[in-house]
């Protein structure tokens, strides 16, 4: 069969992911730079050909408690926002995470702190890899580069999410989302039918039927002995997702002298300062990571293990160079460049960065 | 006659309603909430709904719902309940869906799902149990506290000019076109508890028939915040709750079409 290219938005491409995926549900509320998920879905109409329920919430908060709601029930659901919108989310998510929840969140990153701006930024990750919301939880991040991407992560990311038990996340930025290029649409697969969810969810909130044993879901847990046995079951959870599903790209890192580490949009501008060092005769290579919760520290311990410096470029101040840190402890140089407030950096700012961090000291 | 010849099943005129089980109340002597509890699970047993029932406790007293009346639940964080049960009813249109608020949950933190979720119709049942104060938290005050009334929060009473008015939440919800049946009961005498009970039948058969959201208020009393026994908290409920609170039904597009 011929492959159905498509030109799409990144933020197209997950509206029609999702329905292809067979999602039950999406809750959303409009905010720039990701309102075309709400609007493609909501023009799309799957209520009629899916029967996928798509619905306007009254804010963030109630979006993300429908899909709390939803989730309980077994239901595949999704919700889309951008940064202060995702922000609204954390108690949602906290609460998801909670009570062992698969869900699917896509914030489509623009610039903070604050109301900020609505140009594209990296500035979420501590916010989506580190927690976000109360409690000690993670997400699985996903990191997307192309719209290609961010339309194989909803399958991805929903499938993680119900193979944990646990919220997963599609960290794109407002670069991904707005840009336009060339998607090879997933098959549509069926929605789950309700048998299907009973065997796969036993714990879903369905209704008692049958007379089983009431089903409850909830987070709440009083008993201190108890809520630690709960805790220590979650980093369990944690910990395999760590040893199972670490994602990254590598890229011209076996000769590398220099290694850049990047993710999301801003790896493909790297890439391009990559291949322009090359004809310089300076070698970088190229860790992307994809899954940004784990993180692929092995990966990156093994790239460094021969180059001169590491540069960590983000369009934020600073975040993922903890973790690029973390990997490689003080065995090599670790430097960060990025730009912030919604200003993407071209490729000739990127090498000249490298250059003046490590070549022209 | 002997003992056992009047304890025969031919005799037997009131049970406990088999969806409330053996798990031992947390609320205190004199809360309204084990009432309530007994006529939803009445109500949701004489329907035949228990396999079709979902409910979604709140935060607050009635956090743990969940451990009494034996239907699948979901805990919502606080004030979102009414959020969960669009979902959850939109998701299963064949399930009969109610939230268990209290007047704290509901007309605070959860105002602004409430109203929306009322505002599209939701085809789902709404509980509030309007105690005017947050019991679970020791005694503040809600946005339901009276003028005048003592709470953690209010030591020397409710008042107007700092704190606001009692919100007669009842009555903002009946303007809005999605709830088809907005009534305020209470559960202090016999007869109350029967109407009461008629009134949350009627909304769980509006919820079955899609007719759009129905929101019960109840009145109730909490000993324990309002610093009483449980007879003078009746007394002073029926004194002074129901003088800004008045117990009847508010809408009812049965009888208005």
């Amino acid at each position: 069969m011929k492959d159905e290219i498509k030109l799409m938005k990144g933020n197209e491409a997950i509206a029609h992911a999702a329905i292809r995926y067979g999602a039950d549900g999406y809750f959303g509320y409009p905010i720039t730079p990701q309102s075309e998920v709400l609007e493609t879905l909501e023009a799309l109409m799957p209520w009629d050909s899916t029967g996928m329920v798509v619905l306007q919430a009254e804010s963030e908060v109630s979006s993300i408690n429908m899909v709390y709601g939803g989730a309980a029930t077994g239901k595949a659901v999704m919700t889309s926002s951008s940064s202060p919108g995702v922000s609204l989310m954390q108690e949602g998510i906290s609460y998801l995470a909670a009570s062992e929840l698969p869900a699917l969140i896509v914030n489509v990153m623009r610039g903070g702190p604050g109301l900020g701006t609505i140009h594209p930024s990296q500035s979420d990750y501590f916010q989506a890899t580190k927690g976000g919301g109360h409690g000690d939880y993670h997400l699985i991040v996903l990191a997307p580069s192309t719209v290609q991407e961010m339309a194989d992560f909803v399958a991805l990311g929903f499938d993680l999410a119900f193979k944990y038990r646990t919220p997963s996340m599609i960290l794109a930025d407002g670069i991904v989302g707005q840009m336009m290029e060339k998607v090879v649409l997933p098959p549509q697969r069926p929605r789950r039918t309700a048998e299907q969810i009973k065997e796969q969810c036993p714990w879903a909130v369905t209704g008692r039927e049958g007379g089983r044993k009431r089903n409850v879901v909830t987070s709440l847990e009083l008993d201190s002995a108890v809520m630690e046995k709960n805790n220590e079951r979650f980093q369990r959870t944690y910990r395999e997702i760590e040893n199972n599903e670490v994602r990254f790209e590598a890229r011209f890192t076996e000769d590398a002298d220099y290694l850049i580490v990047a993710f999301g949009s801003i790896a493909r501008i790297c890439l391009k300062a990559i291949e322009d060092a090359r004809k310089e005769g300076i070698k970088i290579g190229l860790i992307r990571p994809i899954t940004l919760w784990p993180f692929p520290y092995d990966a990156i311990r093994d790239a460094a293990r021969n180059v001169k410096g590491i540069l960590c470029v983000e369009i934020n101040a600073g975040q993922m160079i903890e973790d690029v840190r973390l990997a490689v402890s003080d065995s090599v140089p670790v430097r960060h460049f990025g730009r912030m407030g919604g200003i993407v950096p071209n490729p000739q700012e990127v090498l000249d960065a490298l250059k003046k961090d490590f070549i022209n000291k | 006659m002997k003992r056992e010849d009047i304890i025969k099943p031919e005799n037997k005129v009131y049970s406990r309603p088999r969806l409330l089980d053996d798990n031992i109340m947390h609320y205190c002597p004199g809360c309204s909430h084990g009432v309530v509890h007994k006529i939803v699970a009445e109500v949701i047993e004489e329907l035949g709904l228990e396999e079709d029932a979902i409910g979604i406790a709140p935060v607050g007293c009635a956090v743990f719902a969940y451990n009494y009346i034996d239907c699948d639940w979901v805990e919502a964080a606080h004030g979102r309940a009414p959020a969960l049960a669009t979902a959850v009813s939109r998701l299963h249109p064949e399930k009969v869906v109610f939230t268990y608020q209290g007047d704290g949950d509901l007309a605070a933190i959860g105002t602004a799902e409430t109203i929306h979720a009322c505002t599209r119709g939701e085809n789902i049942v709404i509980i509030m149990i309007n105690n005017g104060i947050y019991g679970m938290t020791g005694g503040q005050m809600s946005p339901c506290t009276l003028e005048g009334a003592k709470t953690a929060t209010t030591p020397y009473g409710r008042r107007i000019d700092l704190n606001g008015f009692p919100l007669r939440v009842g009555n903002v919800v009946s303007i809005l076109d999605g709830t088809c049946y907005v009534t305020r009961q209470a559960v202090h005498t016999t007869a109350a508890v029967r109407k009461a009970k008629n009134a949350i039948r009627k909304a769980f058969l509006n919820a079955r028939a899609k007719k759009g959201t129905s929101f019960v208020e109840i009145v109730g009393t909490c000993s324990s915040g309002w610093k009483m026994s449980p007879e003078k908290s009746n007394k002073w409920m029926e004194e002074n709750m129901f003088a800004h609170y008045p117990l009847g039904d508010i809408k009812d597009t049965d009888k208005t079409e």
